[in-house]
């Protein structure tokens, strides 16, 4: 075996040592304490999806028992064929995807704008846009309404979709980090005659590629789970999103308690099967944007 | 399209930066659609019309006595930021979203603390630890406020009730309905629900503290609690001090869980103020009122928004 082998090998094992200490006691019983904070955490969830899949006359039973008499899949059945469920998830897509693909466009752009151009009255704007991080959206709910209304916008897409895709805060990220992007690409691209579009589509956009995809998980993910707005300006079940669909329908159910379980699966059920196939993009898209967002 | 551009922009005396220079030499010959205002525009309009208008707008008719069913507004001055402050509704609404935020906030910031430590500390099947306590973020208010208000905190059969009997202990907590419980069970919820936001900034924060300081202490013998206390916190102080803020403005805009769950009862015990604002405005055609204390409730998280930095700033300097 050559020096530079043994080298190797024991600069990898040392390496996967620190990486993972050895089981001690004390490692161990944090392991225990995890996997107690996990199952605390799942459990209700796996209360859902046992509610979902029993008959629906055990489903008040005491005590406690996970599995029915049989496992039946009767209540997903029931509620696709009598709900709108399908109508709604398609509505909650819609608008979740114009949102995302609005929010980042108009954010970039206006971004772009704040940080490689000059013009009269910039810092001012800039300013005025800043300023917006401070005003939770809640607080508009009365005059946006009343606006939706004049504007014959209650019980559309656009109703829906409009008030939130001029987010101040993207803009701030996406300045920050357009900021800390070395111009020398950019110059270099204008000395070949580009103009500003062609540099910022072809040049800026794909350099910031990480952040805006951080920006649209995190636009995504608000938007799919907004529920004040959309349940404020959707009276029509035909025009509601998932989460406002949902909760308007409980009435209807009663207490067809599989039933109610079994469209909570249904719609919870989309976006964590997003989650788990995209752990790593999302992670780090919310870690991001959620601590630069102050 | 512009043809060839000259390699070296040209010299200005008035210049400031760079930035400045090449962009004021070029300005000349760019056609309209390249100018600043362009890209900035889209955004602006759509931000004036549904963030700053809604915002003066909300204002003008805080001052009146419009509604929504159709009679005239009148100008009436303060007169609604008068009644406002003399409701009793509308201050013990305001009162729940303060203690909303106070029980919240604790738990919310020490849990994602403590689970986010738990994870980086195993550092194995970190898929686990990430599905449990953050995939709840990820579902709507709807479907979590559903599922433990229908099956979780009824009475009897809800898992809470259940669980309590199996452990031996006395079920049968008024979980919702009892006014004692009511706003626990809601910050329950709360937090199983939202931790995992928490959770995922602290563990982004733990993974940025360079190995080398803990090989080092490792090194001079200390031992894994002594890392913790004199390495691993002290070094969190600063994200502390964001998700600390984060969480409040966050909690004060408590209205879905309360809504959906408990309806802000039992007898109003759990409203917060943006339902009030709902009830008024949107129930009670009263847009003139509901204005007036959206503004009264804007106020209140302006204030924390701008006092909480500067009190973060003296404790950090108090710190040193």
């Amino acid at each position: 075996m050559s020096l530079a082998a043994v080298r190797d090998r024991t600069v990898r094992s040392s390496r996967t040592e620190s990486r993972r200490p050895r089981w001690t006691t004390g490692r161990l019983s944090l392991l225990a304490m995890a996997l107690v904070l996990a199952a605390a955490w799942l459990l209700p969830l796996l209360w859902a999806v046992a509610t979902s899949l029993k008959p629906e006359g055990e489903t008040t039973r005491t005590p406690l028992e996970w599995i029915g008499s049989r496992i039946t899949f009767e209540a997903y059945a029931k509620v696709w064929e009598s709900g709108a469920l399908l109508r709604w998830t398609v509505n909650s897509l819609v608008v979740s995807g114009l949102t995302t693909l609005l929010t980042v466009g108009l954010c970039a752009m206006a971004a772009y704008g704040f940080t490689r151009t000059a013009f009269r009255g910039r810092k001012l704007l800039y300013g005025l846009v800043l300023a917006g991080i401070m005003v939770p959206p809640q607080v508009l709910i009365a005059p946006l309404f009343t606006q939706m209304v004049r504007m014959g916008l209650v019980d559309t897409y656009w109703g829906v979709i409009l008030p939130q895709v001029a987010v101040p805060a993207m803009v701030f990220i996406l300045v920050k980090f357009f900021e800390g992007v070395p111009r020398e690409l950019e110059e270099a691209a204008f000395v070949d005659g580009a103009g500003r579009w062609r540099v910022f589509w072809t040049i800026v956009m794909p350099l910031s590629r990480p952040v805006l995809a951080a920006v649209a998980i995190f636009t995504f993910i608000s938007t799919w789970n907004n529920f004040l707005w959309p349940f404020l300006v959707t009276t029509d079940p035909q025009a509601m999103t998932l989460p406002v669909g949902l909760v308007n329908v409980q009435s209807g159910f009663g207490v067809r308690y599989a039933q109610i379980m079994a469209s909570l699966v249904i719609a919870g059920l989309p976006l964590l099967l997003v989650f788990a196939l995209f752990q790593r993009q999302i992670v780090r898209g919310i870690a991001h944007t959620g601590l630069a967002g102050q | 399209m512009t043809t060839l551009t000259p390699a070296a922009p040209a010299p200005s005396a008035s210049g400031t930066g760079r930035g400045a220079v090449t962009a004021r030499s070029r300005t000349a010959r760019r056609k309209w659609t390249e100018h600043g205002l362009v890209f900035v525009a889209p955004f602006l309009v759509v931000y004036g019309l549904f963030l700053v208008w809604p915002l003066i707008s909300g204002l003008g008719m805080s001052l009146t006595s419009e509604n929504i069913t159709g009679t005239e507004a009148e100008f009436i001055g303060l007169d609604n930021y008068a009644e406002a402050l003399a409701d009793p509704q509308m201050w013990s609404s305001l009162w729940n979203t303060v203690w909303f935020t106070v029980l919240s906030t604790v738990p919310l910031v020490l849990v994602g603390l403590v689970l986010a430590l738990l994870a980086h500390q195993l550092r194995v099947v970190q898929w686990l630890w990430r599905i449990s306590w953050f995939a709840p973020f990820l579902l709507p208010s709807g479907v979590v406020c559903m599922l433990f208000a229908q099956m979780i905190f009824p009475p009897g059969f809800g898992l809470a009730d259940q669980l309590l009997a199996s452990a031996g202990l006395e079920p049968g907590i008024g979980w919702l309905s009892d006014e004692r419980y009511a706003m626990l069970s809601i910050v329950l919820t709360t937090v199983w629900w939202t931790v995992g936001f928490n959770f995922l900034l602290y563990l982004a924060a733990l993974q940025a503290v360079p190995q080398h300081l803990y090989e080092a202490a490792e090194l001079d013998g200390a031992g894994a609690w002594r890392r913790l206390l004199h390495i691993t916190l002290p070094l969190l102080r600063r994200t502390t001090g964001l998700v600390l803020v984060l969480q409040v403005l966050a909690s004060l805009k408590i209205f879905d869980q309360v809504y959906l769950m408990t309806g802000g009862g039992p007898d109003d015990s759990t409203r917060p103020i943006l339902q009030y604002v709902y009830q008024q405005g949107f129930t009670g055609y009263r847009i003139g009122y509901a204005s007036a204390v959206s503004y009264v409730f804007f106020a209140l998280v302006l204030i924390v928004s701008l006092v909480q930095p500067v009190l973060a700033r003296r404790k950090e300097e108090a710190g040193k």
